[in-house]
């Protein structure tokens, strides 16, 4: 309680329509902390993290990063907020008109103007971090398999060297083995660069081991919180039904039948 | 009361639309006149709008040029002969004047709106647009503002050519199959033209090339819902596109001519 959190959000709601997606989040990641929530399909995972970006607004709640509410911060200024973050999609997200380098790279462009062979030169010291080599540069994305994509992806998201990485789904759709090359390679560039981390996953192998603390969402609240560890003990049933993946529990999935 | 409620229902879908394409052409405006520009992206945007669009305005200039030559040849001929001078001024007045800004139009906005529709909204999905914002580039000047000015470049440019080569067109149908004199249709077409003729249409070029790009990147960038969306999204770029060219040509031929 003595340092300002990296990322608190207090009371955090969001509706789309009559639908209920977040029912006031609250939330503090300490710097340099990497907290991973946990929960369903559909139950709001993704809204939450676009809602600390801004890629969609928050209903009502303060949102603050560094003690700055920047639900408050001015559209001018959201680029300032922005450079601190940097964010892995789900489906990679590349730019597929670009090449890899240029993807990786773009944010740099952007906001350092600097020349395009510098820039290339920065993007394939970035594309080494994550384990590609430097013929991978000149690719499209569209020719690079499903775990290259992702890892172009981590690569892009920590070539600004950001403060705060945001991690949606980052092993889903991957084999195990490439799986947890991506869990790797999250927790020694998140570790080696002192970046807080927040991630969304439902793969529980994935959050046991790139957490320090586990949250988890359902209903448009977070449930639970505690450190990695006691996720498999952490007296609470619906966390005990998600982490043991049973299908009978408090939770009830919406299945016809 | 269902009735009641149904044209409620469209009413207010109608509006919602109406407000969305509002504050989106708003923030494109505002975005065109603020730096930074990217002029790769216009220079790359002009180039397939403008260039790459050549062959299929080309080919319908020429053939709306041939076509409108033999038919008002064949029907002038029910009223009077010596209808030569009529003929070179019909096709010269009619292709700068409509046929060429509106067939261009169109086609551009077959050819151009839903490849707009189709890219933007396929980054939409893919949540490429999402990640421009994660890397300090606004989704408008980076995609919407190059397509906007290049389609209000680059539509008049396409115009001035599909009115020479329509005239072109007029004119081998007029001397090779219906035998009239070259020199004479040239001079007649020439001295019959008033620059506001041409200006009046390079305006309505200028017009439609930005109502082009405008509906494109709209249905674009609001898609949503995975390929069956982009698809919606192509399919309203160039619906909405076409109907709008035909509106606003018949409001700037109003602003223009109408007395």
């Amino acid at each position: 309680m003595n340092a300002t959190p990296k990322i608190r959000l207090r009371d955090v709601r969001k509706s789309f329509g009559s639908k209920r997606v977040l029912a006031g989040i609250d939330l503090d990641i300490a710097k340099g902390e990497s907290v991973v929530v946990i929960g369903g399909s559909g139950t709001g995972k993704s809204v939450m993290i676009k809602s600390i970006i801004g890629i969609i607004l928050a209903d009502s709640g303060v949102i603050e990063v560094d003690g700055q509410d920047v639900t408050q911060v001015p559209a001018s200024q959201r680029d300032e907020v922005n450079r601190k973050f940097g964010m892995l999609f789900q489906g990679g997200a590349l730019f597929d008109s670009l090449p890899v380098w240029e993807n990786v790279a773009f944010g740099v462009i952007q906001r350092e103007h600097i020349g395009r062979k510098q820039a290339k030169d920065r993007a394939i010291e970035t594309l080494a971090k994550v384990g590609l080599s430097a013929d991978v540069a000149e690719l499209s994305p569209s020719e690079l398999s499903g775990g290259m994509q992702k890892r172009v992806g981590l690569a892009r998201a920590i070539a600004g060297e950001p403060e705060i990485v945001f991690f949606d789904e980052p092993t889903t759709g991957l084999d195990p083995i490439m799986a947890d090359v991506i869990n790797d390679l999250i927790i020694s560039v998140v570790k080696k660069q002192g970046i807080t981390a927040l991630s969304i996953t439902h793969d529980m192998h994935s959050a046991r081991k790139i957490a320090d603390r586990i949250t988890m969402l359902y209903e448009g609240k977070l449930i639970w919180d505690g450190p990695a560890g006691t996720v498999d003990n952490s007296g609470n049933p619906y966390v005990q039904q998600f982490v043991n993946g049973a299908a009978e529990g408090p939770i009830k999935m919406q299945v016809r039948r | 009361m269902n009735f009641l409620a149904l044209i409620g229902s469209v009413v207010l879908a109608f509006l919602g639309h109406l407000g969305r394409l509002t504050i989106f052409t708003a923030t494109a405006l505002s975005h065109c006149v603020r730096p930074p520009l990217y002029p790769r992206h216009i220079g790359r945007q002009m180039i397939d709008i403008g260039y790459y669009s050549l062959p299929v305005v080309g080919l319908t200039a020429i053939f709306s040029g041939m076509v409108l030559a033999l038919q008002s040849y064949t029907g002038f001929a029910r009223f009077a002969a010596g209808s030569e001078t009529a003929v070179a001024n019909v096709v010269i007045i009619s292709l700068t004047r409509e046929l060429g800004p509106v067939l261009a139009g169109l086609m551009v906005a077959g050819r151009i709106g839903a490849s707009m529709a189709a890219e933007i909204g396929t980054m939409r999905v893919t949540e490429q647009i999402d990640a421009l914002t994660t890397l300090s580039t606004n989704p408008f000047k980076y995609l919407v503002v190059p397509r906007l000015i290049a389609g209000l470049l680059m539509l008049p440019a396409l115009v001035l050519v599909a009115d020479i080569i329509g005239v072109f067109g007029g004119f081998v149908v007029s001397v090779y199959k219906l035998g009239f004199n070259p020199a004479a249709y040239i001079t007649n077409s020439y001295d019959m033209l008033e620059p506001l003729d041409v200006i009046s249409g390079l305006v309505k070029a200028a017009v439609f090339g930005f109502l082009i790009a405008l509906m494109g990147c709209y249905a674009g960038y609001h898609s949503k819902g995975g390929a069956q969306g982009v698809g919606a999204a192509t399919t309203n770029a160039v619906v909405s596109s076409s109907i709008l060219i035909l509106t606003f040509n018949y409001i700037i031929t109003e602003l223009f001519f109408g007395t």
